[in-house]
C-alpha cells in the first residue's frame, strides 16, 4: 500500500487506529469544507452583486448550510412514477462517493521542509494523507469518470425530459473535458515522473520548480479551465442550466437526496481545488519559510492555497456567463484538447531531447513545423465539415 | 483582453466601502425603504368633511376591477338620514386582498374619489376572512385617519397620505395643470394642497424627451426610413 512509512513495517493496533483517525478526520473535515463552501460561495457572490448574503442564521450566517441542510432532511422524499427506482436511488451515492474518495489521495500537510512530508503520530511516523497509493494520480481520474456516472443515471432514472436532457449534457460535456484534464495531468506525470501524489508534492520542493513553471504554465491554465467544466461549475453549468432545464438532472429529486447531489458538487469543487494544488502548486509545500512545527506549516500552506482556488471558482462564476452548448464543445474540443496534445508533444520531444543529448533547437523546430502542419490540417478538416454541414442544410 | 476587464469588476465589489462596491440590500425588517408618494397600497373609502360618505354605491370600480376582488352594492339614503350627499350610498363594499393587485383602475373610475389607496402594504391575514375587508374597515375613521387593524403595520405619519394620486394635478400628466385644485376636501384634512413639483418634473421630461428624440435621430441616419418624431409620453 503506497510509500506510508507506517503501512510498510508491522501493523499492529495502533496503525489501525491512526488509520481510523484520519478516515474520521478527513470525512468530517469535507463535511465542515463543504458547509463553509456552500456559505463562502453565498457571501462571495452577494458581494460581488452589491448585495448581503445569507446574515441571519448564526455570526455572519455561518449556519445558514446547515439549517438548509436540516430542511432538505425533513423534506418529503419523492420518487416519479416512472423513475427506474432502484437506479433512481443510488445515483446521489454514485455522485458523493468518488468525491470522498478522491480526497483521500490530497497530502494536506506534513513536514516537507525537512522530513519528506513525514510527521509523527502517535506511536508512528506517517504522511498526512489518508492513502498513497502509487497510482495516485489514476485514482483522481478514474474517480472523476465514476462521478460522471451518478449524473449520468440520475437524469436518465428520472424518467422524465428536462433531467434526461440535462444528463446527456452532463456525459458528453464530462467526457470532452476528461480528455484535456487528462492530456494536462499527463505533462505534470511527465515532468514528476511518478503517479504518486506524494511524490508528485515532493518533486516540487521550491516555488522555482513547482510544476506549474516545469509544465509552462499551459498545461495549468488548461487543467483550471478543464477542471470548472469537469465539476459543472459556472460558465460550464449546462448541466443544471436553470433557464433551459429547469434544475437539470437533479429536477425530480428532493430531501435528502437532493442534498447529496449538493453536497458531492460542493465537496467535487474542494476537492479539484485541492488537485489542483496538489498537482501543481507544490501542495503543502512552502511558498517561503517561516518558523514553526513542520507539521502545522504544511497544512497551513496547503489550507492557503486551497483558498485561493476555491476563491477563483467563485470568482468564476461570479463574473462569467454560462456558454452556449455548442461554444462548450468547441472549446473543449477545438481548442483544448488540441493545445493539450500540442503541449504534450512539446514538453515531452523537449525531455527527450535533454536526456538523449540531442540538438535542441532542431527537436523544437520539428515539432513546431509538425504541430502548424497538424493544426492547418485541423482546420482544414474544421472548414471542410463545416462547409459539407452548411450544403446539407440548403438540400 | 475584454475577459479579464470582467473580473477587475466583480473584484472591485468586494470592496465594500467605495462606490462601486456598496451594498444596496435594506435589511428588511429592521429597516424599510422610503416609500414613494404616490404608492398603491390598501384602500380606504374617503369621507367628506362634514363626516357624509363620498361614496355613491355606483359599482364603476367593481366594474373596473381586473381581478374581480371589489364587491359592492348600493341603496338609497335615508332622506332624513343621509349616508351620503347623494341620492345612493354604498351599502356594502367589500374588498377581497387575496384578489386585488393594487392596479389602482377602481380609484380612476370614482366619480367621487371615494376610493382611493394608502401606502400600505405590509398587512398579512391568518385566515381568508379577513383578507376580505368590509365596509366598516374600509371607510375613514372619525379623525379622518385610516382604521389600523391588527395585523396591519402602519408607521409614523403613514395615514396621512390616503390619498397622494388624486393629487397628482393630473392623472395624464399634462403640466398646465400644475397647481390647480380639482378635488374636493376630506374629513379631517380640508382641501388637500396639490402635489408639488410638477413643473420640475415636466422640465425633466422635455429633457428625457429630447435625448431620447436625439437617439433616435442618430439610430435613423442609418436607416433613413425611421420617421418618429420626438415622442414620448402625453
Amino acid at each position: 500500500m503506497g510509500a506510508d512509512p507506517m503501512l510498510a513495517g508491522h501493523i499492529d493496533l495502533w496503525v489501525v487506529l491512526i488509520v481510523l483517525l484520519k478516515v474520521v478526520v478527513t470525512f468530517a473535515f469535507l463535511m465542515v469544507a463543504v458547509m463553509f463552501m456552500v456559505w463562502f460561495e453565498r457571501k462571495v457572490i452577494s458581494d460581488m452583486q452589491n448585495r448581503v448574503g445569507p446574515n441571519r442564521a448564526g455570526p455572519w450566517g455561518l449556519l445558514q448550510t446547515l439549517a438548509d441542510g436540516i430542511k432538505l432532511f425533513f423534506k418529503e422524499d419523492l420518487i416519479p412514477d416512472k423513475a427506474d427506482r432502484k437506479v433512481f436511488q443510488l445515483a446521489p451515492y454514485l455522485s458523493l462517493v468518488p468525491a470522498f474518495l478522491t480526497f483521500a489521495v490530497i497530502p494536506v500537510g506534513g513536514d516537507f521542509t525537512k522530513k519528506a512530508g513525514v510527521v509523527k503520530m502517535f506511536t508512528h511516523h506517517t504522511f498526512l494523507q489518508l492513502a498513497d497509493p502509487p497510482i495516485g494520480v489514476l485514482f483522481i481520474l478514474a474517480m472523476s469518470g465514476i462521478a460522471v456516472y451518478g449524473i449520468m443515471l440520475a437524469g436518465w432514472s428520472s424518467g422524465s425530459k428536462y433531467p434526461l436532457l440535462g444528463s446527456v449534457r452532463a456525459s458528453a460535456q464530462m467526457v470532452s473535458y476528461e480528455a484535456a484534464l487528462g492530456l494536462s495531468v499527463l505533462t505534470v506525470v511527465l515532468v514528476s515522473g511518478t503517479l504518486s501524489t506524494h511524490g508528485i508534492v515532493l518533486g516540487q520542493s521550491s516555488v522555482r520548480n513547482w510544476n506549474i513553471v516545469e509544465t509552462g504554465f499551459i498545461p495549468f491554465f488548461i487543467f483550471l479551465i478543464a477542471g470548472t467544466a469537469e465539476t459543472n461549475r459556472p460558465p460550464f453549468d449546462l448541466v443544471e442550466a436553470e433557464q433551459e432545464l429547469v434544475g437539470g438532472f437533479n429536477t425530480e429529486y428532493s430531501s435528502i437526496r437532493f442534498a447529496l447531489f449538493f453536497l458531492s458538487e460542493f465537496m467535487n469543487t474542494v476537492t479539484m481545488s485541492a488537485i489542483i494544488v496538489t498537482l501543481f502548486l507544490g501542495g503543502p509545500q512552502e511558498i517561503f519559510h517561516i518558523p514553526g512545527p513542520g507539521w502545522l506549516l504544511g497544512m497551513f500552506w496547503f489550507f492557503l492555497k486551497l483558498f485561493v482556488f476555491l476563491f477563483t471558482f467563485v470568482w468564476f462564476r461570479g463574473t462569467l456567463p454560462r456558454l452556449r452548448y455548442d461554444q462548450l464543445m468547441d472549446f473543449g474540443w477545438k481548442a483544448l484538447i488540441p493545445l493539450s496534445l500540442a503541449w504534450l508533444l512539446l514538453m515531452s520531444a523537449v525531455r527527450l531531447a535533454k536526456n538523449e543529448k540531442w540538438n535542441l533547437p532542431l527537436v523544437i523546430g520539428i515539432c513546431l513545423v509538425s504541430l502548424v502542419a497538424c493544426y492547418t490540417l485541423l482546420s482544414a478538416a474544421i472548414s471542410k465539415s463545416k462547409a459539407n454541414r452548411e450544403l446539407m442544410e440548403v438540400k | 483582453m475584454g475577459y479579464l476587464q470582467g473580473f477587475a469588476v466583480t473584484f472591485s465589489k468586494l470592496f465594500k466601502n467605495t462606490a462601486t462596491g456598496a451594498v444596496v440590500t435594506v435589511q428588511y425588517p429592521e429597516e424599510k425603504r422610503v416609500k414613494t408618494e404616490r404608492l398603491h397600497g390598501r384602500h380606504v373609502l374617503n369621507r367628506y368633511e362634514d363626516g357624509m360618505e363620498k361614496c355613491i354605491g355606483c359599482e364603476l370600480c367593481a366594474g373596473v376591477c381586473p381581478a374581480k376582488c371589489i364587491y359592492v352594492r348600493g341603496a338609497d339614503n335615508d332622506p332624513v338620514n343621509p349616508t351620503s350627499p347623494g341620492e345612493r350610498f354604498g351599502f356594502v363594499y367589500e374588498i377581497n386582498y387575496l384578489r386585488c393587485i393594487h392596479c389602482d383602475l377602481c380609484v380612476e373610475a370614482c366619480p367621487t374619489e371615494a376610493i382611493t389607496e394608502s401606502k400600505l402594504f405590509e398587512f398579512s391575514f391568518l385566515n381568508r376572512q379577513d383578507a376580505i375587508y368590509t365596509k366598516a374597515e374600509l371607510v375613514v375613521g372619525d379623525d379622518g385617519k385610516p382604521q389600523q387593524l391588527p395585523w396591519e403595520d402602519w408607521r409614523e405619519g403613514e395615514d396621512v397620505h390616503t390619498s397622494a394620486w388624486m393629487r397628482a394635478t393630473s392623472s395624464s400628466g399634462n403640466a398646465a395643470y400644475s397647481g390647480q385644485v380639482g378635488w374636493s376636501g376630506e374629513l379631517g384634512y380640508g382641501v388637500r394642497a396639490p402635489e408639488a413639483g410638477q413643473p420640475a418634473e415636466a422640465a425633466a421630461n422635455e429633457l428625457r424627451d429630447a435625448r431620447a428624440a436625439a437617439i433616435a435621430k442618430a439610430a435613423s441616419a442609418g436607416h433613413g426610413t425611421d420617421s418618429h418624431g420626438p415622442g414620448g409620453h402625453h
